[in-house]
């Protein structure tokens, strides 16, 4: 299996097709910087994830949720006195450490209501409106990198999510649960869409992403089929040798599950940032070297209500957390405009109140990590964004 | 493509051997002899055990003792492990060798719409019967009445929490401290009814919540006393019940114990919103992914006009000349795995655990859908890069064993005059009869219907 698509596009496919695009050997690189988008689907309570365990009000307002903080294992991990990691964020805890960690909390998009699916349409379309057009800001944002053919953007899984659809070509990888069809065949399919551009172009796409990987990632036996429990590090690992390559994509999406905990939140939670935290330890691993030039952003839709429901669980919420990881990342600090815990504080009484705009993170690091000027984040990565000032100071320049 | 092969693939699940000839000249009059509650539900889906039957060997989720959650946890992997493989056969089953295809799709469109799935451990051993007792039954009937099965089945409570939500003023909720879950609630009113647009705010979201609580499973010992009403597997404990009015939408619902959420739901599929958003998910699904206006608008008044009469929608969406017309849909791996098994007649229970398989490989691992959204239902969602790349291998590996088909004669059985003339090139040319049956699969033409 190993690089077995390779000799397809140096031998049949150009013959077939030829208007293949120059791969490997690319000579535009526009950046060495690395971007990765861990997305965080179903609305990660950033109050459980990053307990402001030392307000006054945590304890009540949190009941059966609220994690101990005399040291313990089941004790939150100390960031500043004031915040606190989960306890099952132990690597994200040593990046902290070692000042490639921020906190940005109390955050949210501009949307204000609780539909999972609007949400997650408005966080990654990158407008204040769900269902706002077909592309992400992303691809946006790829776009405006100057990439030429190159696919500069990586989907790590089988599909590609909304945050990177849309006019620029993007790749993406995902272990093989099927042997693959022999080079020749590949070709023959590829002649057969001679006149049917949409399809050519995707299958296209899906043979350069496999090329890059077999190249990168190698052999895909003996990974396995994906799991709920193993798709992320799976996932993270090969994503990360991906964007290790020289001539690799540079930005990737990576999506994390298990976060709508309605029911045994304590439970779940362990469960979900357990898997996010060893996925985003094999990332850094597979990135050697790269790692310092890198910045990983997760984004989750919405937070959660502060209060527990009836079922050791909480509902849709409005702020929430985030992480801004890396060795790129000025980091050992939590950013907030702290909104407090008090019943008037609460969002309708109800949600953590949200003080910082999700994308005057996404714009700062977009603007200091990936070079895009101001104006454009403004008007076509983020429209009408302008409001939204960038944080600074996020990423070492 | 012909009419009758519209029938057989836009509407059908993929034409299968003698399929055309049964259709004959008369299309809609296929489609609509279909139309028929004694379709609902094939012998092979009725022959597996109930939701009563599978709850009796579960022990239930409702505020145990840590270990006892930790059995109970793994009483239902067991559970599911067991049955989700035997339900998910059935139903491809079903799907491949029927002789009445719509009545598969719209089972498997009304399944996708009220989603439960296995992603949560705790509901996948129910999904099974849950299609069998509360979609199937409620096809051809007023879609109210499928609102009300959908919603109150024990698969559907567990899935979206409503079993383990609690009125905050009933006495199971001042005495434990307990409160309400609103999960399904806003599900229902976003995804089964309304639409995200539908009007509704966050107090009627916690006011529906405080309606639909009471309705849960039955908890081990449970004395029959304590449970005011039944049905279907799921009971009403007027213990948990949130006690006093409701304001739903702008009307109020007075304390009525188990009735409250029947009332409720008859509301709901009442309102114009829930009409305009089931005929433009039945438009989307059989005609285009932005369906005409103007079929949106059709479907929706006879919706309106019959009392969500589903048969009367179907038949008028049969009658649509823009149902007939268009490119139509870019396969799912649903679609497109049961269309391969259907043009082969690949009749056998072992062909169709094959079919699941190929369906989790392809990307659409039945009855785990990944949200309670359900699976998507556009061409943008399933024409990935490595998903088309996959359909490529699958299709190579199918035609490996084919290798004793006549594909040219495939091609008419399964697309017809539509086969362009890229494609027709492609397989007369190609190197082995394998290769050819597999370039027919992976044919632009077959790939949509």
């Amino acid at each position: 299996m190993l690089n077995r698509r390779q000799m397809l596009s140096l031998t049949g496919s150009l013959a077939v097709m030829g208007t293949l695009p120059a791969r490997l050997a690319l000579a535009d690189v526009p950046t060495d910087a690395r971007f990765v988008l861990a997305i965080q689907r179903g609305a990660m309570d950033g109050l459980h994830a990053v307990p402001p365990y030392a307000d006054p009000g945590y304890k009540a307002l949190r009941g059966s949720l609220a994690l101990g903080d005399t040291g313990g294992a089941d004790s939150v991990l100390d960031l500043d006195g004031k915040f606190g990691l989960h306890p099952t964020l132990t690597e994200l805890k040593s990046w902290y450490d070692k000042g490639e960690l921020l906190v940005v909390h109390a955050v949210a998009t501009p949307y204000r209501e609780r539909s999972h699916f609007d949400g997650q349409d408005l966080l990654e379309n990158g407008t204040t409106q769900p269902h706002a057009g077909n592309s992400g800001w992303l691809n946006r944002a790829i776009g405006l990198m100057g990439g030429g053919d190159r696919r500069l953007g990586l989907a790590l899984g089988p599909e590609v999510p909304l945050a990177l659809r849309g006019n620029t070509a993007v790749a993406s990888w995902a272990p093989e649960k099927l042997p693959a069809a022999a080079p020749d065949f590949v070709n023959l399919v590829q002649a057969m869409y001679a006149k049917q551009p949409a399809l050519q172009a995707v299958l296209r796409q899906a043979v350069d992403a496999d090329q890059m990987a077999a190249a990168a990632v190698g052999s895909n036996a003996g990974m396995g089929a994906l799991r709920p429990g193993n798709a992320a590090r799976i996932l993270a690992e090969s994503g990360g040798r991906l964007l290790a390559q020289p001539n690799g994509p540079r930005i990737a999406v990576l999506e994390l599950q298990g976060w709508d905990t309605h029911t045994n939140q304590n439970g779940r939670m362990a469960q979900a940032l357990t898997q996010m935290n060893d996925a985003l330890a094999a990332l850094k691993a597979a990135l050697g070297p790269i790692w310092a030039k890198t910045v990983v952003l997760t984004a989750t839709e919405f937070g959660r209500t502060a209060r527990p429901n009836g079922s050791n669980g909480t509902d849709h919420g409005t702020a929430t957390a985030l992480f801004l990881g890396g060795g790129a990342v000025e980091g050992k600090r939590v950013v907030t405009n702290w909104p407090g815990l008090d019943s008037a504080q609460l969002y309708q009484n109800r949600d953590l109140a949200p003080t910082t705009d999700f994308r005057s993170v996404a714009k700062a690091v977009l603007h200091a990590h990936l070079g895009l000027p101001q104006d454009a984040l403004d008007r076509v990565v983020f429209p009408g964004s302008a409001g939204a000032k960038p944080l600074t100071d996020l990423v070492r320049v | 493509m012909t009419a009758a092969l519209l029938a057989a693939n836009r509407f059908g699940l993929g034409s299968r051997p003698g399929e055309l000839a049964a259709i004959g000249g008369d299309p809609r009059g296929w489609l609509k002899a279909q139309l028929d509650p004694r379709n609902a539900l094939p012998a092979t889906i009725a022959a597996l055990p109930g939701t009563e039957k599978r709850l009796e060997t579960l022990p239930t989720l409702m505020g145990d003792p840590a270990d006892a959650q930790k059995k109970l946890a793994q009483a239902i992997l067991k559970a599911a492990r067991e049955q989700v493989p035997e339900d998910s056969a059935a139903r491809l089953q079903a799907a491949i060798t029927s002789k009445t295809p719509l009545v598969e799709r719209l089972t498997a469109f009304w399944s996708n719409h009220f989603t439960v799935s296995g992603a949560r451990p705790v509901a996948a051993g129910l999904i099974g019967p849950y299609e069998a007792e509360a979609i199937r039954p409620h096809l051809f009937g007023r879609f109210v009445d499928l609102l009300k099965a959908a919603t109150l089945h024990p698969a559907m409570l567990l899935y979206l929490d409503n079993a383990t939500s609690v009125g905050p003023n009933s006495r199971a909720g001042t005495r434990r401290g307990k409160g309400l879950n609103e999960n399904l609630a806003r599900e229902l009113m976003e995804l089964h009814t309304l639409g995200v647009d539908g009007g509704y705010t966050q107090a009627d979201v916690t006011e529906l919540a405080k309606i639909l609580t009471g309705w849960t499973i039955r908890r081990p010992n449970q004395p029959q006393r304590a449970i005011a009403a039944e049905r279907g597997g799921a009971v009403f404990i007027p213990a948990i019940h949130e006690p006093g009015d409701k304001v739903l939408l702008g009307k109020t619902y007075r304390d009525q114990g188990e009735n409250e959420a029947d009332v409720a739901l008859e509301d709901l599929a009442r309102r114009p919103a829930t009409a305009r958003f089931i005929a433009t998910k039945l438009a989307r699904h059989f005609i285009a992914d932005d369906p005409p206006p103007a079929a949106v608008t059709t479907l929706a008044e006879t919706f309106t006009k019959t009392g969500g009469d589903l048969t009367a929608v179907y038949s008028k969406l049969v009658d649509l000349d823009a149902a007939w017309a268009g490119d139509g849909k870019y396969r799912s791996p649903y679609d497109w795995v049961v269309a391969i098994f259907r043009a082969f007649a690949a009749d056998t229970p072992e062909r169709a655990r094959r079919a699941v398989q190929a369906m989790n490989q392809l990307g659409q691992r039945l009855y785990f859908a990944p949200s309670p959204a359900g699976w998507p239902d556009d061409s943008a969602s399933w024409l990935a890069p490595e998903s088309l790349l996959a359909r490529v291998d699958y299709a190579e590996a199918v035609g490996r064993t084919r290798g004793e088909s006549d594909p040219m004669q495939l091609a008419d059985l399964s697309v017809g005059p539509s086969l362009s003339t890229e494609s027709k090139l492609s397989i007369q040319r190609a190197p082995s009869r394998s290769d050819a049956v597999a370039l027919l699969l992976i044919s632009p033409e077959f790939l949509r219907r």
